[in-house]
């Protein structure tokens, strides 16, 4: 029924990735070009009183910036006008930019950058959830309190009374490293009268846009910002961009010269932000039957010194930490604290990893306490349409979660295994164990944020009868280019290798939003498809579309009218109400929905653990690209192995100890499981040709789901990730010392 | 110490360059070369984004000085394809999806290159032993472990 929807069409630019011929930031370079570098506090807190330039180095040579070198106002447009550009005179967290030195020898800036000696005094520092939350001292606003939200459904201080069981948990997850393999980089030109173009490894080019406004002082058309090649960004590269491109521009605007920043990956890693550490209380209140009665969670982020992205990375955090389950009675309290860590910023899944893995152990738990199985507790209280979530959005969509959970135990073989397991682990140093989550994951923005972003999208057809589409969405390997480039296609009746993007430059595309919030395929691709409809629309009522003669109704239209463009704007679909002083409503036009099942290995010898098959199932709505869906699902299941058992941000007085991929562990090829992945497809209404947004949701299951598997093999409930063998050394020294 | 003069062939060409001795392998074919193809991603030796092949055997370029190459036959992915014709492992990578944002594809095709020249037919555990020092962050090993071994079958067939 299909022409390209649903094939495996090559990947647009998959060829130039496997020749070598992409280009990505740090392949480019231009006559004159300087090379910056940024020098950055030693400390987490404290007083800049002087700054040395030491050693034997010709420093006229250098082109030196400090804040006192921006032409406008000192602080990178976000959400809250908080984060300077470079410290002026207090410094608010380790790796915090103070100065910008930049120099046509590479070799050379990167030995200034140590003969720069910043003489700061030191304030005292806070680095944990509890110390924010004790206000031992106050390092943001008056209380430390970046953001909260309630979500009240029922009237949870109803049921305790009544309650059969009343089970509470508290859960932790730590800090995890986006660890793209390319790091961040921008390059430069700037100057007053031309104004500022960007080149650059990047998510969101009218981020960029919007941030090197107020700094430069400069009207919208003097700022051009273009996307390159990008080599991965996982939420790594959609904020903090800003503050690089930013950096490399002012260096540009003094030298009068191009100026590329590349990072090393000792300072990505150290410098740029990382997945919010949290911590989650839950107290839940079941009946005699097994039945969810009431829900109250309590969910803390750590934001880092500034105000960033926590209050939205909060916000999907705080909806999403109910689950896909139907409790009549919740009431979710959530705050992002300000400490001196590096801000923390979005990664993949942007709070719900951290508050659905809390829910998907404490779900494990209230089954143990009741006596039954996991499986069985969450059939008891599945959503259902009809039913509703924690915020009252109304599940429209035609789902079915305990199909969806038969299915993936089926695939897993999980029943057979968990007696198998049970069995051989009686005698084994080596335990077996089997474990599952659930949980849903909401595409695009949140709550009237879509409403808030206006997005456009366009199609141009040219008069040899292609079409080029017009997006800032960005390729970031997720596979923008090739389905977008299919729902045009599909929509246009032409051929898939007729369509061509636009390479993201501000200043020939839209602003079709940023390219985060798994909002690229389902709230783009449905601009595309809209505006393609739009494109179809004008050629049959300038009565010149037959069947199968695209071309020629373009090259005859454009003839006698000029160019033939479509461009579609955002509008919510029908019937969807979100009410931002509340927080009630419909959080999401659409949730995914997946049941994942991990099978591990625990050596109870050397504690070493192994996830040795993984299950993934999931509902979508209509899978466009078979083979780079599979490929999401696969990358994100692995990314969230490794936020399980494997990556480990080790903290020493607010700065990574281990800024190194030699000491900061990511999963190899050895490392992962056969990752099997399957879709459940239920095409969505307003979704372009049924399609909901995926590039989130696969990594909020797997750290549940490993979890619960390791509690399956060796009895014992961990609640912290990441969950190192040495952390589970201890925690079964505990564990048998308690007996 | 001053730049001395190296000669070495990279991609079946000879170069000359002036260079310093200890200057990496992967600065010279980036920089001095124009090769861009070869990536880095670490700088550490742990990623395998600058992987090349050195007289057949696969070397991280970011830790090999240049004064060691001389002399040597170097391969990059850019002399993979031949007269505009890609590679079976291209081809293969390509095809199974096995390249998302493509920053580690480069290295990831010399290492797999590798690998088939040693086990034409690779097992799943060789595959996923020989591709072990090449870091993918985008695909989670699956898509290119079906590349190699659609590669595997290309090749032979």
């Amino acid at each position: 029924m299909f022409q390209t929807v649903g094939k495996p069409v090559p990947r647009k630019e998959g060829r130039q990735k496997v020749t070598g011929e992409s280009k990505y930031v740090d392949d480019i370079s231009f006559p004159g070009m300087l090379h910056g570098v940024t020098v950055r506090s030693p400390l987490p807190r404290g007083r800049i009183r002087n700054i040395e330039f030491a050693g034997d180095l010709p420093w006229h040579e250098f082109t030196i910036v400090t804040a006192q070198d921006i032409p406008g106002e000192n602080y990178v447009a976000l959400i809250v006008d908080d984060q300077p550009y470079l410290a002026a005179e207090f410094v608010n967290h380790a790796e915090e930019p103070v100065l910008l030195l930049a120099h046509p020898d590479k070799y050379l800036v990167e030995k200034a950058r140590c003969a720069v000696h910043l003489d700061i005094e030191p304030l005292p520092p806070i680095f944990t959830i509890e110390a924010s939350l004790a206000k031992e001292q106050i390092v943001w606003g008056t209380d430390n309190v970046l953001k909260t939200f309630t979500v009240e459904k029922g009237a949870v201080d109803d049921v305790w009374a009544d309650a059969a069981h009343i089970v509470e948990g508290e859960y932790r997850t730590g800090a995890q490293e986006q660890l793209y393999i390319e790091p961040n980089g921008i390059i430069a030109i700037a100057n007053p009268e031309e104004g500022i173009t960007i080149w650059g490894s990047m998510q969101c080019p009218y981020y960029i846009h919007k941030a090197l406004l107020k700094p430069f002082q400069l009207p919208p058309e003097k700022i051009r910002v273009i996307q390159m090649e990008t080599g991965g960004a996982f939420g790594g590269k959609e904020e903090y961009p800003s503050i690089l491109a930013g950096h490399a521009a002012l260096l540009a605007w003094k030298s009068g010269k191009p100026v590329k920043m590349i990072y090393d990956r000792a300072e990505d890693m150290a410098a740029t932000t990382k997945r919010h550490p949290s911590r989650t209380r839950i107290r839940a209140a079941v009946s005699p039957e097994g039945k969810l009665l009431g829900l109250d969670i309590e969910f803390v982020i750590d934001g880092g010194a500034y105000a960033t992205l926590s209050s939205v990375v909060l916000s999907r955090g705080t909806i999403h930490a109910a689950g896909p389950y139907n409790c009549p009675n919740v009431r979710i309290r959530s705050k992002a604290v300000a400490t001196n860590a590096p801000p923390h910023g979005a990664f993949r899944g942007f709070g719900a990893p951290q508050s659905i893995f809390a829910l998907e152990r404490h779900m494990n738990k209230v089954a143990r306490v009741l006596g039954i199985a996991p499986e069985e507790f969450r059939r008891r209280n599945f959503l259902h349409t009809g039913e509703t979530t924690a915020t009252g959005q109304t599940i429209r969509e035609a789902i079915d979660l305990e199909a969806l959970l038969d299915r993936a135990l089926e695939l897993s073989d999980y029943h057979a295994k968990t007696k198998a397991f049970a069995k051989e682990n009686e005698r084994s140093r080596v335990k077996k164990g089997i474990g599952f989550s659930s949980f849903m994951h909401g595409a695009g923005f949140t709550g009237s944020g879509e409403r808030y972003l206006e997005s456009i999208a366009g199609v141009e057809a040219t008069a040899d009868g292609r079409a080029r589409i017009l997006v800032s969405s960005t390729e970031i390997g997720q596979g923008t280019n090739t389905i977008l480039a299919q729902i045009a296609a599909e929509t246009l009746g032409i051929d898939y290798d007729c369509v061509d993007l636009a390479q993201p430059d501000t200043s020939e595309v839209p602003n079709s939003g940023p390219t985060v919030a798994s909002r690229t395929c389902m709230v783009v691709g449905k601009l595309v498809e809209s505006a393609a409809i739009g494109l179809k629309q004008t050629l049959v009522n300038a009565g010149l579309l037959e069947e199968n003669n695209f071309a020629e109704a373009c090259a005859r239209y454009i003839a006698e009218f000029g160019p033939l463009k479509s461009f579609r704007q955002y509008q919510a679909p029908p019937g969807i109400f979100w009410d931002d002083e509340t927080y009630r409503g419909d959080a999401y036009g659409a949730f995914a929905w997946a049941v994942y099942v991990a099978e591990v290995s625990v050596d109870t010898l050397t504690y070493e653990i192994k996830v040795n098959d993984f299950v993934a199932l999931q509902e979508i709505g209509r899978v466009i690209h078979p083979v780079l869906a599979a490929g999401q699902i696969e990358g994100g299941v692995a990314q969230g192995i490794g936020y399980a058992v494997f990556e480990n941000v080790v903290w020493k007085d607010g700065r990574m100890a281990n800024s190194q991929m030699t000491n900061y562990i990511m999963p190899t090829s050895v490392d992962v499981p056969d990752i099997r992945v399957y879709f459940a497809e239920n095409p969505y209404a307003y979704g372009p040709l049924g399609a909901k947004g995926i590039g989130e949701l696969p990594m909020d299951g797997p750290a549940p789901a490993v979890l619960n598997a390791i509690e399956n093999a060796i009895g014992v409930a961990v609640n912290e990730i990441p969950l190192m063998p040495e952390m589970l050394m201890e925690d079964l020294r505990v564990e048998a010392a308690v007996g | 110490m001053g730049k001395v003069r190296i000669d070495f062939r990279v991609n079946g060409s000879a170069h000359s360059v002036d260079s310093y001795p200890m200057a990496r392998l992967l600065d010279v074919l980036r920089g001095q070369i124009g090769l861009t193809g070869t990536k880095e991603g670490c700088g550490e030796g742990e990623c395998g984004a600058c992987s090349v092949l050195l007289n057949g055997e696969l070397v991280n370029s970011c830790l090999v000085p240049v004064l060691q190459v001389a002399g040597c036959e170097i391969l990059t992915v850019e002399g993979l394809a031949e007269n505009g014709r890609l590679h079976p492992l291209q081809q293969a990578f390509a095809e199974t999806g096995g390249a998302q944002c493509g920053i580690c594809t480069p290295g990831m095709i010399l290492a797999a290159r590798q690998l088939l020249d040693r086990f034409p037919h690779p097992t799943d555990q060789q595959i996923r032993i020989g591709l072990a020092g090449n870091l993918c962050r985008c695909t989670g090993y699956q898509k290119i472990f079906d590349a190699v071994r659609r590669a595997a079958t290309i090749g032979s067939g």
